[in-house]
Formats: structure tokens, sequence, C-alpha cells
């Protein structure tokens, strides 16, 4: 109270670059500690190619390998699954595939290299849940008498065709992902890679 | 003050007294047992309602003893063990299986997280009937809020920890409602998780939150609510301030000393919850599925989501606002308004003090609108609370989102509806009813 009036500019600025400097370092001080929260080096690196077996593979199974931590799918489709994807054009919210979700490879009606091989990641692009297989038609898999067969997201309802792609006004947001893939040999899929012998 | 103190608090000559005269000169310890206990003055009306403010310290307690306890076998590792079991999981049924008195224990903190929810949101709702967040008491609201936003954020890394299906995608799930904020989502989400997927490396740190950070910021607030709310003195259901008359020392004519008026009240029901928490305990640990859900009983498989995964019951209100939300607005997807629904959903409990303009505090005092809107806003909370278990459904979609609608209202309208209803006179001196 008695220093009222008399404030020493001097001390003032000083205080305010001690202060300043004192801050800088406060938050240079964090750069440690927000980085480690990072992925680590480890985490980084864990991202190794897989290589696949479908030999065995019959049409109408669907295989699962992990990849990154995250499931990814590999479906034999049969030809009634393959023409079921014409007739939903107008029922997906992206047919032609034009949002970023494939490799360009993949960028075709049936979103995959070979036709009857659906290679994708079977993780709902709404939240992160691996969706569930409904393969039969009709209300057999309690989805409605319409319904043509595909996944359901168990999580928030999100619904895709044999091709991965999601149904209009549903709460997925981007078709499923398909990995960089390539064939090693007929029945031999890398996936992960999309150049043979990487 | 220690001067002060030294010459307030002589001793009477026992030996007793003389420890305590020479400790009072040193620490305050005389003057905080008065401030805070057996000279703090509350009204002397406190009903029902006013037990579980007492019963969340008792379930805080509860928590910090048993979670000490468990830390002391738990691993949080998400490596698979020599027969192919996550050892994280392993542990916690080692706990269960091995460890003598594991199993209560471990049941004591599983049943302990749902209590604690329990008992907060009655106490939430007594201060919703009795306007305990209105002027002077805003801070002691705030503090509050923020318990309960640290309460969600413990619960929701401590659920991880078993490394359980439903641990592992409910995580997934919210993890991954963080990567639908524009810009900076996906990275955050990464930074969250440490890891490209829910791994080791989130369980980890999850568990540094659950055990150090989380616990140290909740003791803070407790400490900041109870200071607060004893600075400005408790509300009671008349919603009338005592410190308006006073007696000739300055005591409050309605208020009583808290010890030992209200410690021996609240002894009363920490026995009753004690009875109710243990027959959960002894009789229903898994509380039906709601306390610890069935999936949690399978170790985390990351490349297969359960059938059906639903958080556990006390995120389910805000759960089905979140799933409540399909429309996509001003270029931005359905998914991040969703999580802004949710979000709003539990930051808006903070704007209640200056949302609500009605001259009287209690609902005592209040007239038909209030308690019609209280009404609503109730059965829209279980509602939306009961759909947020179930899997999603065209109907159940409808049904959430008219009470969402609901929910927002009671809260955005309520600037208009408090100030439009009747009101009756407050009495001069607190009721007994």
């Amino acid at each position: 109270m008695s220093n009222q009036g008399k404030m020493d500019c001097g001390r003032r600025r000083l205080i305010v670059a001690t202060a300043a400097v004192g801050g800088a370092g406060a938050v240079a001080a964090l750069v440690p500690f927000v980085s480690s929260l990072l992925p680590s080096e480890r985490a980084k690196a864990a991202g190794a190619p897989v290589e696949v077996d479908i030999s065995k593979l019959e049409p109408g199974q669907m295989m699962t390998v992990e990849w990154r931590g995250k499931p990814v799918w590999i479906i034999n489709r049969t030809k009634d699954m393959l023409e079921t994807l014409t007739k939903l054009n107008d029922a997906v919210a992206d047919p032609k595939s034009d949002k970023e979700q494939q490799p360009a490879y993949a960028k075709n009606q049936t979103r995959s290299v070979k036709p009857e091989i659906m290679v994708a990641v079977g993780i709902c692009t709404h939240l992160g849940c691996s969706p569930s297989q409904k393969f039969k038609q009709g209300a057999e898999e309690g989805m409605g008498a319409e319904w043509l067969g595909g996944f359901l997201c168990p999580c928030h309802g999100s619904t895709f065709d044999f091709a991965g792609r999601v149904y209009k006004s549903k709460p997925a947001p981007t078709n499923l992902e398909v990995p960089p893939h390539v064939y090693l040999t007929d029945t031999r899929i890398l996936i992960g890679d999309d150049k043979k012998g990487a | 003050m220690a001067a002060g103190n030294y010459e307030k608090y002589k001793s009477d000559g026992s030996i007793g007294g003389n420890v305590l005269e020479w400790v009072d000169a040193r620490f305050p310890a005389t003057s905080m047992w008065k401030g805070h206990l057996s000279e703090y003055y509350a009204p002397k009306n406190f009903n029902f309602w006013y037990f579980f403010g007492s019963l969340a310290l008792l379930v805080l307690v509860i928590q910090i003893v048993t979670g000490i306890f468990l830390v002391m076998h738990y691993k949080p590792d998400a490596a698979l063990n020599a027969n192919g079991v996550p050892i994280a999981f392993a542990s916690v049924e080692y706990i269960m299986r091995d460890v003598p008195g594991g199993w209560i224990i471990r049941y004591m903190h599983s049943t302990g997280a749902s209590a604690f929810f329990i008992v907060v949101y009655l106490h939430m709702f007594r201060g919703l009937l009795y306007g305990s967040y209105r002027k002077p008491r805003e801070l002691t609201w705030l503090f509050g809020v923020g318990i309960f936003l640290v309460l969600m954020g413990e619960a929701f890394f401590g659920y991880l920890l078993p490394w359980g299906q439903m641990s592992f995608w409910g995580a997934q799930v919210i993890v991954n409602l963080f990567s639908a904020i524009p810009v900076i989502g996906p990275d955050l989400s990464i930074i969250i998780r440490g890891d490209f997927v829910v791994g080791d490396a989130t369980l980890n740190r999850f568990f540094s939150f659950h055990v150090i950070a989380f616990p140290l910021v909740l003791l803070g607030l407790v400490a900041a609510h109870v200071l607060a709310l004893h600075e400005t003195g408790s509300n009671n259901p008349d919603g009338i301030d005592i410190k308006e008359k006073k007696d000739e020392h300055g005591i409050p004519l309605d208020g009583i000393p808290f010890h030992p008026y209200y410690t021996v009240k609240d002894i009363v029901g920490v026995i009753v919850f004690l009875m109710a928490f243990s027959a959960v305990l002894f009789f229903a640990p898994e509380g039906g599925g709601y306390f610890l859900e069935t999936p949690n009983f399978y170790p985390a498989d990351p490349l297969k989501t359960p059938p059906h995964i639903a958080p556990v019951w006390y995120f389910t209100p805000y759960y089905s606002i979140l799933r409540a939300m399909v429309w996509n607005f001003f270029g931005l997807d359905a998914k991040f308004w969703g999580v802004v629904g949710m979000g709003a959903s539990v930051v808006i409990f903070a704007f209640l003090p200056w949302l609500d303009r009605s001259p009287v505090r209690s609902i005592r005092y209040r007239g038909p609108i209030t308690k019609v809107m209280i009404t609503i806003f109730v059965i829209c909370f279980f509602i939306l609370g009961y759909l947020g278990t179930l899997s999603p459904s065209p109907m159940g979609e409808l049904i959430s989102q008219v009470c969402t609608v609901f929910y927002f209202g009671f809260f955005l309208g309520m600037p208009w509806w408090s100030r439009m209803d009747k009101f009756k006179p407050v009495p001069d001196r607190v009721t007994m009813k």
C-alpha cells in the first residue's frame, strides 16, 4: 500500500523479463514429457508387413489376420456376393470409392485387386470397433428383409457391403480401409506393402 | 497465526493438554478442528439427501485403500504369458483366485466404482433440488463438477486395467472419439494411446493416470470443494441463508455444530450404506452385469469386437447422446457432433449457477414448472441411461434423440422457465419437515 504511486519501472521491467525467461524455460521443460507420450521408436518399427496364404480360403469364407495390431479381413467373395455390389450403388455413401480409403489399384467396383478376393482393415471408420459378419441375405441375420449381406458394426450400427462400402446415413463417415497389399503368388498375399520383394 | 493460536488454545494442565498446546503453537490443529467440525455450524434441517456428500467421502476412502492393495498384485502388461493370456488379465484372475482375500478387495474396488457414481449422482440431484449451486456457492459447485469429470476419467482409465474384451473395445471407442475433433483429432488420439492401436503403451499410461495423476487431482479438488463450502456455509432444504439470523455470539440461530450432530447422523447413513454395499459385494458382486460386464471376463482380443458393447451404466446417458447425433452440420460429420453432444451433456452442469434465474433456491418454494422440468429431466436421464446399455436400433435412436432434446432443453431453457414459474414466499427460519 505504501508503494502506491511510486512504482519503479526499471524493476518492473526486470521482473517481467525474468518471468518471461522463466516461463520459456518451464515450457521447454514440457517438451520431453509431451514427446514421451508419442509412440515410441519400437512402436513405430512394429508395422512390418504380414504374409498370408489364402490357398485354403473357400468361396464365401473369410479369414482374419493381424497387421499392426488391427484385424485385416480377407474374403473370398462368391459370384452372388459380387452381384450385390452393383445393386447397392445407390444405397452406399461412396459407391465409387472417391475418398482415399484404398490404394489406387483398389479403386474400382469391387475395391480389390482380384475381383473375388477382398482385403480390408476390419475396423469400423466410426469409432474403431470391428464389424461382425452378416453374410446371409434377408431377415435371416436379423437385419430386415432388404438386407443383401455384408457387415454390421455392433457398436453404433454402421453397415457395410461385401466391398466394405458404408451404407448411407450411418455413423461411419467412410468406407473400410483397404490396406496396401500385393500378390506374391496366386495364393500368397503380402499385407502392408505393395512392392514385390520388399 | 501461530502466536494467535498460542494465545487462544491454552493447556488445561494435563499431559494431553500440554501436547496439544505445543502442537497448536506450531500447527493449526485445534483451530482446524473447530473451524471445520466442532464449530462449523450447519443448518439444523438437513434431511435424507444430505447423506451423500459424506458417503462420497467414504467411498473415496474405500477406493483408495482397496486400490493400494490391488496394485500390490496387479501387473499392467499387455504381453501374453506362457499360456497365451495377457499378463494384465491373468494378474487380475490371480488376485481373484490365488491372493488370500484378493477376491473381496477386487470386488470392493469394482463395486466401489459404481457406488461412487450412485452417491455422486444423488449428491448432485440434491444440489438441483435445493439450488445448492446458487450464489454464493458457485465455486463449491464448480469444484464439484471438476470432481465429477475427474471421476469419470478415473473410472474410464480404471476400466481398461483388467484388459478384458470390454476394457479393450470400450477404450478403443472412447479414444477414437477424440480423433473426430477437426485438425488435431487424429494426432491427439495417437498421443492418448501412445501407439497406433490400443496396446501395451495405452495400458501402462492409463495405469499411471489411474493410480497417480487422477487420484492426486481428485484429492485436491475434494479439499477445495469442502473448503469452499465451509467458507460460504452449507445450503439447506429451505434454500435460505442461516447466517442472516445469528445469536449474540454470532452463531446462526438455525445452525448446529457439524460435530457431533452431523457426524453422528452421518454414521447412520454410513451403516445403511455399508449394508447395501456388502449385500452387493456378497450376493451380486457383478451387479447383474451392470457393475462388471460379462465380456470383461474374456481377455482382450484386438481382432474381435464382442457382439454387444456398451459402457458401464454410469456413462450410458452420455453415450446415448453420442449415438443420438446422426446428422452432419456445417460440413463436419455426425461423429464430431456426437462427441460435442457427449462432452456438452457433461460440462453443461457447470453452468447451472448462471442458468438458474429463479428468485428462490429450493424446490420447496418453487412452482409447478420447476417440478415438471426436473421430473422430465430425470426421466430423460434414466431413459438415455437405459438405451445406452442396449444395441443400437432405429426406435432407440429416435427416443434417444427426443430425450437429448429434452436434456439440453432443460438446461438451455432454464433462464426462461426458471423465471416464469410461480413462487411461494420463503420462511424466515428453516423448517423441520
